[in-house]
């Protein structure tokens, strides 16, 4: 098969932000966190995304600053390697070849020049050992240097980068494991063992989970399974040790954290609670409840002002004062899964899916972020394991995206499954959907599938379910009551068979309903069963109208590997071809239907029109597994590409989500470039937030702050004004060995000002004598200047046969100066 | 930090009617007082003067009542014989009453003796009026006859015998002092005019007419017998405009209400129904202990009389506009003038910025307790409400934490009592059941072990044994009927046939093969 070159999947956003502790800058302004391949810079006051560190070939594992520059920041990855970055320019200064992935990476400040890494042991690298090394970075001018220079320090940790932690100014390192403590002293070299009994009564669960020690005192806190904290006192002997108990989460403790004077200790866990307890007064704590989702990680900035928690639900919120939340930065939320199937909102054109628990996400897919979620289910979530929640299973959008139809359901262990369907109109002045009318109970089993009739005459809804039945739901309007409510309008069914799909024809005139191995047709208009379809043996499993010019045909799916398409109009079967379609999608802007099929593990994926049973464009092995969602996102700006193979992306994209929960989608080559074209004209010096925004304003929010401060202070006016010229500029910023001497170039400003007798030679210095002239311009310089011209206009109006040719371009060249500064300065 | 959402509390749709204007406005009356009379109440009559007072008909008495007296002001008891059609005269001094013994008496209301004694009927007078001028007397008779009487002379004017049956109701018009209107078992309505010797126009009810009303503009007359009431346009020559039947008896009386846009109609099927009279459909519905012969509305609907066969009159009485603020005054505690009134009264500059303060949300008691997780508390606080929609509603919450089980558990005798009185009133309403049934359920898999031990709690038990045991047959035969209508409906539907392409090509396989 030709290699597409053209065509590029790519992975578009949605990367895990919680996967490792965020590590927040020295000045509390940047936060950094691994998201992916990259490390991701973003601003903690905008919780804007600043930009990204790119260079890892695999999952980056860690993120920790250099202790001896605060200005550079280590990051470690699957791929082997330690890289040093300056991440307020985004450079790569460094890369460090380990050789073995690495899962976590642990730094001091007293150990200048070693990192420490947990890597695989080398003998036992199936059965998951992992030993904590000390890496000895060289000191050495190239870009790449390999570290070879490793010496074991534990042997046996877990590679859970919670598991380690520094002691006191780095005198000892305390890891878990299991349920087992051990505390590493590097100046005896020994290492002491604590371990706990594995707790043979009931609900007592020791195994430790995570680990931090105080910054100015011997103390260890460890967390443990069952919800305790113990903190463990005069450890540096084997026998007389103490350990003290805090208990207060009821699930395990994820992460613990101590505040960098020591004076709090932090907690978190499934409650979604951060607990805050006093160092010395134990009893005493405060909370912080309802952030959302499950603490994974918490990070303290180094002046202790800001903490950072990161949720399971790939959020971080950034918490000022140990009260306030101030920003949240939510990535691409992928719960459990996605049970609504990826839908475009018809009106922002955002990825809408199921988000956090009970909620939808809005996602812009241009911009890569959250625009907000939709609280569907409107009850309080309740962080706890194995208790069975409400999911939103399905969502749909009318045409024109006023209505949003949403089903969540509960299915207890033994009881009745609770299902509730809602209807949400778009509320013009908040900009958001508003609940309107909730059905409880609409089917006695689940609902297969939901869509909106697409005509935009009436707006009907179609739910299939298990109980054999399919209904119809109307907007009726009732002249009483201001705004109406959904009714129920049709209940059909079909020899009692359990529906499976429902696909409405592009202009809403007809109804699909697949029912096992039947296909059913029916008008919405008069509820007629205007016809079946069967086809061969196996339960259909999706279907799909044709549009535009091929509106006629109807394809369908079925478990037992066929395609189908059948003309509606003959009501017969215009071809069927032998593939194990997983997927079926229609490109609502053209004819173009996509189909992915699961063969052996991966998938592959087929574009075509229903008129002609062959490809458009195939591509074999896009992913493994089975692409369970796909979705056509209409294009802002249609490409106008030619080619056969790239034309069907030309209204629209294709986007999927494979089962490693990852968002990918093609891309052209033409696209690309426009792409780097653009961010190449966002690309701004001041590294500080920039947003589209700030583009637009920021520039002329300086010029008048600046003009204010010309106005209030004379002085500033002055300083500043010398500025304005990009000549001085570089003048000044060179440094001041490699300019010409001073003599030189006063004896060349001084020159400049005669009229010369040769114009070819001054052309040439033109540039080198404006930027001196400034230079050299004083402001008290700058009035005599002005005074002279001006008294050079009136001579040359009275004596104007009198001036010479060489006169003339003198003058010329006067007018051409850069005046700019010296108008601004008679503006003040 | 999201702030704690509170529990949902299900919106169930509303069982029976609907609110409407006419229903708030005529529920708005009080307990009725009810006053046992002798015998059954036959007419009841309101005097057009200021009290109001009104004089019941009842076995061989006339009563009058003041407005809100439940003694009789007066009584005559000058009757030999029960007593028909007691009316006052449209200057509220005179009496008129007809009588089983053929005599009609005119009283003066102040008075106790019969001011005139009409004789000539010679059957019981059942229907009595006095003329528009105030000088006549109308009277219908068994005896087929109606007669017009002079009040000075207390002589019989004319004599009209057109009917062919006992005449049992009639009405005089308001703006001619000639013409008035009979109505009689011989299913036929009347309209004489006392100028002249033959009735003017007659209308065929086809039912034993029992009673008749004039609208206040006279242009419609209003007929009731058997089940039906009838309106008929006089200006059209008693043309028939509308048939109603929305009572399953004999339909025994008719009222108007006093700006006329109310017709009532008061039957021996026990109830009152209220027709709008510009659509004729019934907007309310009052229902009574007994079957009911009289109906009367006192100006302005202060209130309605009803008199009933087993002797009782019922009166409700409005409720003053005063008694319903009371009662809303006491509930809400009037805020502190400190507190509340503060910066009230600034009026705002014309540059002043608004800075608009957060709402602060008020939880509810139960919320409160479950943003705690005070699961047994809040149950309890529910268990107070007096809705068990909110009741049932927190349970279903407790239930989705996954803690019912627990707050339910651990209760001593009262309090067990008290959740089992509420489920025994709330298990069997569908809206409830699903939640409650699994409450039911764990309660009696927490208690089973003490069962026993306190009688109160096995008395309770045992009632919801039976209940339970009702309720399941009752649904037994519920779904037993539904089956049978299915049978019904399933036969009388014509059977359709679906049009099916693969007659000729069994299943659009072939054009595949070929393909």
């Amino acid at each position: 098969m030709v290699e597409h070159a053209e065509i590029r999947m790519v992975r578009r956003g949605g990367s895990k932000i919680n996967f490792r502790e965020p590590v927040i800058t020295n000045d509390s302004r940047f936060l950094l966190c691994a998201a992916g391949e990259s490390v991701n810079v973003y601003s903690t006051s905008t919780e804007e995304f600043v930009h990204d560190l790119q260079g890892h070939t695999d999952l980056v594992t860690g993120v920790v600053l250099n202790p001896s520059n605060h200005l550079q920041v280590y990051s470690c990855s699957a791929d082997g390697t330690v890289r040093l970055w300056d991440f307020m320019d985004g450079i790569l200064i460094k890369t460090f070849i380990i050789g073995y992935p690495i899962y976590s990476i642990y730094v001091s400040e007293k150990h200048g020049g070693v990192v420490f890494v947990v890597v695989p042991m080398a003998n036992y690298k199936s059965s998951e050992l992992f030993q904590l090394v000390a890496v000895h970075l060289p000191r050495s001018g190239d870009q790449e240097v390999e570290a070879r220079e490793l010496s074991a320090v534990l042997c046996d940790v877990s590679p859970h980068p919670g598991a380690v932690s520094f002691g006191r100014e780095g005198e000892y390192i305390a890891a878990t494991k299991g349920l087992q403590l051990e505390v590493f002293f590097f100046k005896k070299q020994k290492s002491y063992r604590f371990s706990l009994k594995s707790g043979m009564k009931k609900g007592v669960k020791n195994a430790f989970t995570c680990v931090s020690c105080h910054p100015k005192e011997d103390c260890i806190a460890t967390g443990h399974a069952d919800g305790k904290i113990r903190l463990w006192r005069n450890f540096n002997q084997k026998k007389e040790y103490t350990y003290t108990t805090l208990h207060w989460h009821h699930g395990a403790v994820n992460t613990l954290c101590f505040t960098p004077e020591g004076t709090n200790l932090l907690s978190g866990g499934i409650e979604s609670v951060l607990v805050h307890w006093h160092y010395t007064q134990e009893n005493q704590k405060d909370f912080l409840p309802r952030l959302g989702a499950a603490i994974t990680h918490i990070a303290v900035s180094p002046d202790g002002s800001l903490f950072c928690t990161s949720h399971s639900d790939n959020k971080i919120t950034i918490i000022q004062s140990c009260v306030k939340v101030s920003a949240i930065i939510q990535g691409l939320v992928k719960g459990d899964g996605v049970w609504t199937d990826l839908i475009i909102d018809p009106r922002s054109k955002a990825l809408v899916l199921n988000g956090k628990p009970g909620h939808l996400q809005f996602y812009s897919l241009h911009r890569d972020k959250q625009l907000y979620n939709l609280d569907i289910v409107q009850q309080e979530y309740i962080n706890e394991e194995g208790l069975d929640q409400f999911e939103v299973v399905k969502a749909a959008f009318d045409a024109r995206g006023d209505w949003l139809a949403t089903v969540e359901e509960r299915r207890k262990k033994g009881a009745e499954l609770e299902i509730n369907l809602k209807l949400w109109a778009y509320d013009k002045l908040t900009q958001s959907f508003v609940l309107n009318t909730t059905v409880t109970a609409p089917h006695e089993d689940r609902i297969t599938g939901m869509f909106f009739s697409p005509s935009p005459e009436t707006t009907m809804l179609v739910t299939t379910s298990l109980d054999d039945h399919f209904k119809a739901w109307l907007l009726a309007d009732h002249s009483d009551t201001k705004e109406g409510f959904w009714s129920c309008d049709f209940v059909g069914g079909y020899h009692l068979l359990k529906p499976g799909c429902c696909s409405y024809s592009a202009d809403g005139s007809l109804l699909a309903v697949g029912f096992q191995e039947v296909v059913t047709v029916w008008s919405p208009a008069s509820w007629e069963l205007l016809t079946t379809l069967s086809q061969p043996p196996g339960a259909i499993r999706d279907l799909c109208f044709g549009r535009l010019s091929c509106s006629k045909y109807l394809l369908g799916t079925s478990t037992k590997n066929q395609l189908c398409c059948w003309n509606l109009l003959t009501c017969s079967l215009e071809w069927s071809t032998p593939m194990d379609v997983s997927l079926l999608q229609a490109d609502p802007l053209s004819e173009n239907m996509a189909a992915f099929c699961s063969q052996s593990g991966s998938s592959d994926l087929f574009v075509f029109k229903p008129s002609e049973p062959r490809p458009l464009y195939s591509q074999k092995a896009l992913c493994t597994g089975k692409v369970q969602h796909a979705v056509f996102a209409p294009r802002d700006q249609m490409l106008e590409s030619c080619e056969e193979r790239t034309q069907w992306l030309n209204r629209s994209q294709l986007y999927f989500i494979t089962q490693d929960m990852d968002l990918l989608t093609f891309s052209t080559k033409t696209e690309e470039d426009r792409l780097l074209a653009s961010s190449k004209q966002l690309m701004v010096d001041d590294s500080v937030a920039v947003t589209p925004f700030y583009l637009l304003l920021g520039k002329h929010r300086r010029q008048q702050l600046e003009k204010q401060e010309a106005l209030t202070n004379p002085m500033a006016e002055r300083t500043q004004l010398p500025q304005g010229s990009i000549a001085i500029k570089e003048l000044l910023h060179t440094p001041a060995h490699v300019l010409p001497s001073a003599s030189f170039l006063c004896a060349m400003f001084v020159r400049s000002l005669l009229v010369s007798r040769s114009s070819a030679r001054e052309e040439k210095a033109e540039e080198e004598m404006e930027s001196e002239k400034e230079e050299e311009d004083s402001e008290g310089e700058a009035d005599p200047r002005l005074g002279e011209s001006a008294a050079w206009a009136p001579s040359e109006e009275f004596g104007a046969p009198a001036l010479t040719k060489a006169q003339e371009r003198e003058l010329r060249k006067v007018k051409t100066f850069d005046h700019s500064w010296l108008s601004s300065l008679l503006d003040s | 930090m999201a702030s704690f959402k509170p529990t949902k509390i299900p919106i169930y749709p509303k069982l029976g009617e609907k609110v409407t204007p006419d229903t708030l406005y005529w529920k708005n009356y009080k307990a009725p007082v009810q006053i046992k009379e002798f015998g059954a109440v036959t007419s009841i009559d309101f005097s057009p003067l200021a009290p109001h007072n009104y004089a019941v008909t009842a076995s061989t008495r006339i009563h009058i009542y003041g407005p809100f007296s439940q003694e009789p002001v007066k009584t005559f008891t000058r009757f030999k014989d029960t007593a028909y059609s007691g009316k006052f005269r449209s200057d509220g001094q005179l009496l008129v009453a007809g009588c089983e013994d053929s005599v009609v008496r005119l009283f003066d209301v102040s008075g106790k003796v019969a001011l005139r004694v009409f004789k000539g009927h010679t059957k019981g007078v059942h229907v009595t009026d006095f003329t528009s001028d105030c000088y006549h007397i109308l009277t219908g008779s068994d005896d087929y006859t109606c007669r017009l009487w002079d009040i000075p002379n207390s002589t019989e004017l004319t004599s009209y015998k057109e009917h062919t049956d006992y005449i049992r109701c009639g009405t005089t018009s308001k703006l001619n002092r000639d013409i008035f209107i009979t109505g009689s078992y011989d299913h036929t309505l009347r309209v004489f005019d006392a100028r002249v010797e033959k009735s003017v126009m007659t209308m065929d009810h086809s039912q034993p007419v029992e009673s008749v009303l004039l609208y206040p503009s006279e242009g419609l007359l209003v007929s009731s017998g058997g089940r039906y009431v009838k309106v008929w346009d006089l200006l059209k020559g008693g043309q028939p405009l509308v048939s109603l039947k929305n009572h399953h008896k004999t339909v025994t009386c008719l009222g108007l209400s006093s700006n006329g846009q109310r017709l009532l109609s008061a039957s021996l099927d026990r109830h009152v129904k209220i027709y709008n009279t510009t659509n004729y459909k019934v907007v309310h519905n009052f229902d009574y202990a007994a079957s009911i012969l009289s109906l009367a509305l006192a100006p302005d609907d202060e209130s309605i009389v009803v008199g009933m066969t087993n002797g009782v009159l019922s009166i409700k009485h409005r409720k003053s506009p005063e008694e319903k603020q009371e009662v809303a005054g006491k509930q809400r505690v009037r805020p502190v003038y400190r507190v509340f009134v503060k910066g009230r009264n600034y009026v705002p500059k014309k540059d002043d910025f608004f800075v608009s303060k957060p709402v602060k949300s008020h939880l509810a008691k139960y919320d409160k307790q479950l943003k705690r997780f005070n699961i047994s508390k809040a149950l309890d606080t529910a268990l107070e409400n007096r809705k068990p929609d909110i009741t049932v509603a927190v349970m279903k919450e407790l239930d989705r934490r996954g803690t019912l089980k627990n707050a339910l558990a651990g209760r001593d005798e009262q309090n067990l009592s008290q959740l089992l009185n509420f489920l025994i009133g709330n298990v069997v309403d569908p809206r409830f059941t699903p939640v409650l049934v699994t409450a039911t359920e764990m309660i009696l898999d927490i208690y089973q072990a003490v069962v026993g031990q306190s009688s109160v709690v096995d008395r309770q038990l045992v009632r919801l044994q039976e209940l339970v045991e009702r309720e399941i047959d009752y649904q037994q035969d519920l779904l037993e009927v539904l089956g049978m209508l299915d049978t019904l409906f399933a036969t009388s539907l014509p059977r359709k046939e679906v049009p099916c392409p693969g007659s000729s090509r069994p299943n659009g396989l072939i054009p595949t093969l070929s393909h």
